[in-house]
């Protein structure tokens, strides 16, 4: 009995490897035959009952035996691309069992296959770079720090390109600007998002007709979801959140009056001036609730100095931009209650719900002050915190007047909603159930439905679009639009891609690229290992870019730090930072698959 | 400063991580600490700290103090532990990362096995095992192996020992892994074997038989680094030493009989300084710092490997032996190479003398036995001696053509001066050999081992207090009275001291088989003409050889009936007169009675026997020592 591989066209009447292109291990003298007659010394005989085992190892291009479970050792080397397993039978009744994977091997093959992965893994590693002059190090310092940029991580790109002693290419008004946007994109608020826009970047919705299309379905999408500002004021609750951008901003301009230069303040300092400030200044407790909230964030933020000094640059840089929200936010819902008859009407009467929702708008309005991407995805601890801030400010700054009473005992853990609550809570009623917000809805559909059919008439058909609008319309179709077919449209995720595609846009208009190069180094590597496995090179199937990345930060975790320098503790924190938003990298990532496609033609 | 009591924490802390800073220099530098008395010094200070949780970073300087100096390999480890300093060793270890790391290190290095496991320290690797980090890891399992390195005792109660729902050789299988770095596969690897090798673990456990013997024989992969390959294949040698099964799939797996000639061959091609491992582990400190010197090891790891592998299996000899340029290298090892290059060599020349096909051919064209005495007559070294002079046993063997070259060489000379040696093994040996010498041999042989060995070494070797010693010199004994002429003439000049002997024995508290060995002496005496008139002019022994037709022991009943019959040969000159004593001596009453007996075995060996001469004197010694 002979068991081996041949190419295709072989002469199936004789044992393999007896002829060319074929390769055989023969029981009866143990011997391997590589396309020859004459056998070389191999292995043991083997005989009824033993199990042999043939693999081909596609990296070394090999080709190994084993015997009852124990490794032979490799018989044929530089084996040409596709062979078939052959098993040649010359006495008559001989019987044999083949098993290829359906039932587990003897032999211990995945072991094998984890070795060969750590070493491709090791090999890609330590894969020699000569970096005579540092340049290797500048090009990874560069490429990280326009990613951050990229993605408007403002402070840690601030604190990266300070600690690398690079520049940073963008402005930094022009890179929190994108960043504003994009916290708006993320956070559902495409009204205020696209008037932002507007104001920033006059005539460059104008000069994407399709882009700003999508911004509008999202808008759409989000009226449902209720969480887009137009409709989120309509249903009540905007009395505590612009006070507290009112009051921030208070808290902005006070710490800047008192520190020009702005930066280098730890949130310990910053608490304790906000108590000298308590005992003078009347919007104490503003101070204090907001100094809570700064707090928070910098927990999140893994307790890092940089990022807490990035933040307290930020806030001096941002002097300006600060009154410019508000005046961008403002006009369609004002930005005091106290000029806003129906939310201070409507809050008195539906006072139930207002609290959760207060909680979280108030938390996102006080997130755009604050430099972090902090996105929602922040652990409950976080909001139930601001909550309490946001409870502290309706008292203190008297708005509330009579239904403070009642907002006090619905501080109750029940009421400790997440701030996705728009999601997960509003659930069980469309727009939140206010009247007005489905008419502005169904206002914004028609709009929509008019733009889609000029947008028809001058740029032609396009079915990303109307596959777009069909699936947003469609969930007006449905009682329970978060539980339907089409409600993935209703998750937070699904903003990510318009979030992208909007801040590209902007990097475009200004000359800058459309994709970090760090993005587009992802892209093209994974195009490359296309491009091996479709030349044969086995590597390819353990170069998987994702693999490779999570190892190495894994890697990292396992190793007991010794001797920590600076500069890697502060690549660690970006990273970790990032990870909160890992979802919207790779989902950038496979969207920009399409586009590596056509460098890949070109 | 350490000592003084009113020092501050964090002074002593400094001075610590100085003294620390210091041994991790050079060994001497740590030598000289050590000298100096600094780990009295900081295991009381550890001591001390054991109380109090406030200063811990001090406790855990100080144990990284100790795991330096203990890692450098010039401390000796301490002479027994004072229990309460182990145990709040131990406790140390559980927590932190960085403790672990360091108690570890010193457990492997200061081990004292029973002490170590009486105070927990066996739940202690095993919880180390399970840690994240490959720091902790390899220290720990460092320590297990130095554990469990040829001790029964500990072996059998470390297998038992769970951590997380898995025995800790199940979690060391784990960390054998073939991703795992090579320096943990191994260190794995050597805690499963001296397991296995201490009984704990069976042969053809999956553990051993599969997942230990393949990662030993990867490790010896080309593409490994030196002292990986060396070491790996030293341990695998000794996981095969002993199980069949172990050899026969260890040399089917991955070629690894070609893969040690790639060991025999190796050169350092240029020597590299720089990549030497800076590694430490208990077994392997410092040996491989000079790349001149690994050609060298490369050998001695391929030749025990060898050795190990041919220990019992033909198939297996074959090959090895067939191996190009196997014997060139063994001869040239055995007369220049160093003392452990050397003893390998022979171990491997051991095992494959073990073949009779060998003897006859490869080692008679080589003349191994040149080397062989060589080494015999000028080492000092008693294992080396030991395990050569087994291989002579085997060079001895009747149908050994080197039996006369080395009888020419004053073979026998020096092995009767071997019998004098107090180490027993040497003795053994050098009966044995001598016994295979004598079989079947020529006059002038045997009288020239009797002269040289003399009576009094005989006695001497008949008290030795070793069974096997004494049954050797037995059976040299019988090999020297066989044929009827040997027996006149040795009977001639050495009767009365021989008669003598056989009466020690047969008087003395032995087991039935040596008590049966003297009998067959007997038997073997009553064949001789003359000779007969010892045992006939002895009424003693004519009694003895009566008692024994009596007892309820087989084997001896028919050894003393043969000696009877062998007396009452009808043939022979002078049987009339011998019969007629027996047959006064009642002899014949208890010869029908065996007639008689239900034994079915018994009396089908007399019906056979009886009527033939027992002169099947010797037996074919070919055992297999070592």
């Amino acid at each position: 009995m002979g068991i081996g591989l041949s190419a295709q066209g072989v002469n199936m009447n004789r044992l393999p490897g007896w002829d060319k292109n074929s390769y055989g291990y023969h029981g009866d003298d143990g011997h391997s035959f590589c396309s020859s007659g004459t056998g070389q010394p191999y292995g043991p005989t083997f005989t009824t009952g033993d199990v042999i085992g043939c693999g081909i190892n596609l990296i070394d291009n090999v080709c190994f035996y084993t015997k009852n479970g124990h490794y032979l050792g490799v018989a044929f080397t530089d084996l040409p691309p596709n062979l078939y397993p052959t098993v040649g039978l010359q006495t008559p009744g001989e019987v044999v069992d083949a098993n290829f994977g359906q039932s587990p091997f003897v032999f211990d093959i995945h072991e094998m296959i984890r070795e060969l992965r750590s070493r491709e893994r090791t090999t890609i590693k330590e894969f020699p770079v000569t970096d005579t002059y540092g340049q290797w190090q500048t090009i990874l310092h560069k490429m990280v720090s326009t990613y951050l940029v990229h993605h408007g991580y403002c402070a840690t790109a601030e604190a990266f390109a300070r600690s690398t002693s690079q520049d940073l290419e963008e402005e930094l008004t022009s890179i929190r600007n994108r960043q504003k946007i994009q916290k708006l994109v993320l956070s559902g608020k495409l009204g205020e998002c696209i008037i932002l826009v507007n104001e920033l970047y006059p005539g460059l919705l104008d000069k994407n007709p399709n882009l700003y299309f999508m911004l509008r379905v999202r808008q759409f999408i989000e009226m449902v979801n209720g969480t887009d500002s137009e409709i989120e004021f309509l249903s009540d609750e905007t009395v505590q959140h612009t006070s507290v951008i009112q009051s921030t901003k208070n808290i902005m301009s006070s710490l800047n009056d008192r520190n020009p230069a702005g930066c280098q303040l730890s949130t310990e300092e910053l608490n304790q001036r906000n108590a000298q400030e308590s005992s003078m200044s009347p919007s104490s407790s503003v101070i204090h609730s907001s100094a809570s909230n700064n707090n928070n964030n910098n927990n999140n933020n893994n307790n890092n100095n940089t990022t807490n000094n990035g933040s307290g640059g930020s806030n001096s840089t941002a002097n300006g931009t600060t009154s410019i929200i508000i005046n961008s936010i403002t006009p369609p819902p004002p930005p005091d209650s106290n000029y806003n008859p129906i939310s201070s009407s409507s809050s008195t009467t539906t006072a139930t719900p207002a609290a959760p929702s207060s909680g979280c708008s108030s938390s996102s309005a006080s997130h755009i002050n604050d430099s972090d991407m902090e996105m929602e995805y922040t652990d409950s601890g976080t909001t139930t915190l601001q909550k309490e801030s946001s409870a502290v400010v309706s008292h203190s700054n008297g708005f509330t007047n009579g239904f403070s009473k009642h907002e006090e005992p619905q501080l109750d853990p029940e009421e400790d909603m997440d701030i996705e609550g728009s999601s997960s809570r509003g659930g069980t009623m469309m727009c939140k159930g206010s009247s007005a917000a489905i008419e502005r809805m169904l206002d914004l559909g028609r709009e929509l439905q008019q733009t889609s059919q000029s947008l028809r008439r001058d740029l032609g058909k396009s079915k990303q679009n109307k596959t777009m609008l069909q699936d947003a319309f469609s969930l007006l179709a449905y009682n329970d639009p978060w539980n339907s077919p089409v409600g993935w449209q209703l998750n937070p995720a699904q903003r990510e891609p318009v979030c992208q595609a909007l801040n590209s846009a902007i990097l475009e208009s200004h000359h800058l690229p459309r994709r970090p190069p760090l993005e587009i180094c992802i892209s093209h590597t994974k195009q490359l290992i296309d491009l091996m496995s479709r030349s044969g090179l086995g590597s390819c199937a353990f170069a998987s870019v994702e693999a490779i990345l999570q190892n190495q930060s894994s890697n990292s975790n396992n190793n007991i730090n010794n001797s920590p320098n600076n500069i890697s503790n502060i690549s660690c924190s970006s990273a970790s930072s990032s990870t909160s938003n890992s979802s919207s990298s790779s989902s950038s990532s496979s969207s920009s698959n399409s586009s590596c496609n056509s460098i890949d033609s070109n | 400063m350490l000592k003084a009591p009113d020092s501050d924490v964090v002074l002593k802390t400094e001075i610590t991580i100085v003294l620390n800073s210091l041994a991790k220099g050079l060994p001497d530098y740590a030598a000289a600490l050590v000298q100096a008395g600094l780990l009295p010094v900081l295991w009381e200070q550890l001591e001390l700290c054991g109380g109090m949780s406030s200063n811990r970073v001090f406790t855990q300087m100080v144990l990284c103090c100790l795991r330096s100096v203990y890692l450098q390999g010039c401390a000796p480890p301490p002479p027994t532990w004072n229990h309460k300093l182990l145990t709040t060793l131990i406790q140390y270890g559980y927590s932190p990362p960085k403790n672990q790391e360091c108690v570890a290190n010193i457990l492997a290095s200061a081990c004292r096995q029973q002490q170590l496991v009486d105070s927990g320290g066996g739940n202690l690797v095993a919880c180390m095992l399970c840690s994240p980090y490959s720091t902790v890891q390899l220290p720990a399992l460092h320590c297990l192996a130095a554990l469990c390195w040829n001790n029964e005792r500990v072996s059998s109660v470390i297998v038992n020992i769970r951590y997380g729902g898995k025995a800790i050789p199940d979690l060391v299988v784990t960390l054998m892994a073939r991703d795992r770095p090579f320096e943990m596969q191994l260190a794995a690897a050597a805690s499963l074997t001296y397991l296995h090798r201490s009984n704990a673990i069976p042969a053809d456990d999956p553990k051993i038989m599969y997942k230990t013997l393949q990662c030993l024989v990867r490790l010896c992969r080309r593409d490994c680094s030196v002292w990986i390959r060396v070491e790996a294949a030293t341990i695998l040698s000794y996981l095969t030493e002993v199980d069949m099964e172990l050899q026969k799939t260890a040399s089917m797996t991955d070629h690894l009989i070609v893969l040690m000639t790639y060991y025999l061959k190796y050169q350092v091609e240029t020597p590299n300084y720089t990549d030497s491992p800076p590694f430490f582990s208990p077994f392997s400190t410092r040996k491989y710092n000079n790349p001149n010197q690994w050609p060298e090891l490369m050998k001695e790891a391929a030749l025990k490997v060898y050795a190990s592998l041919s220990a019992n299996d033909e198939d297996i000899r074959k090959k090895v032996i067939e191996t190009e340029g196997l014997m060139n290298i063994l001869l040239c090892s055995i007369s220049n190479g160093n003392s452990s290059v050397q003893l390998a060599a022979v171990r491997c020349l051991h095992s494959l003398s073990r073949s009779v096909q060998t003897l006859r051919t490869t080692f008679q064209d080589h003349t191994v036995w040149k080397p062989l005495l060589n080494v015999l007559k000028t080492s000092s070294c008693e294992e080396l001696i030991s395990v050569a002079s087994s291989t002579l046993c085997n060079l001895l063997l009747e149908f050994s053509p080197s039996k006369e070259n080395i009888l020419d060489q004053g073979g026998i000379e020096f092995l009767c001066g071997l019998t004098r040696r107090p180490h027993p093994g040497l003795r053994l040996n050098a009966v044995w050999a001598l016994m295979n010498m004598a079989f079947q041999a020529e006059h002038r042989v045997k009288a020239s081992i009797l002269h040289n060995l003399g009576t009094d070494q005989i006695f001497r070797l008949l008290s030795d207090s070793d069974v096997n010693i004494l049954m050797k010199t037995l059976g040299l004994l019988r090999n020297l009275l066989s044929t009827k002429t040997h027996i006149d003439q040795i009977m001639q000049g050495h009767g009365k001291e021989i008669m003598q002997a056989i009466i020690l024995i047969l008087e003395g508290e032995h087991s039935p088989d040596v008590k049966e060995q003297a009998l067959c002496i007997l038997a073997n005496i009553a064949d001789g003409d003359v000779a007969k008139s010892a045992i006939m002019s002895n009424e003693d022994v004519l009694k003895k050889l009566m008692n024994y037709m009596v007892m309820p022991n087989v084997k001896l009943q028919i050894a003393a009936t043969f000696c009877i019959s062998n007396l009452i040969w009808s043939v022979e000159i002078g049987a009339y007169e011998r019969q007629a004593k027996l047959r006064e001596m009642e002899v014949d009453k208890i010869l029908e009675s065996l007639l008689n007996t239900t034994d079915h075995n018994l009396f089908d060996k007399f019906d056979r026997n009886f009527g033939y001469i027992y002169n099947g004197h010797s037996k074919f010694y070919m055992e297999h020592k070592h």
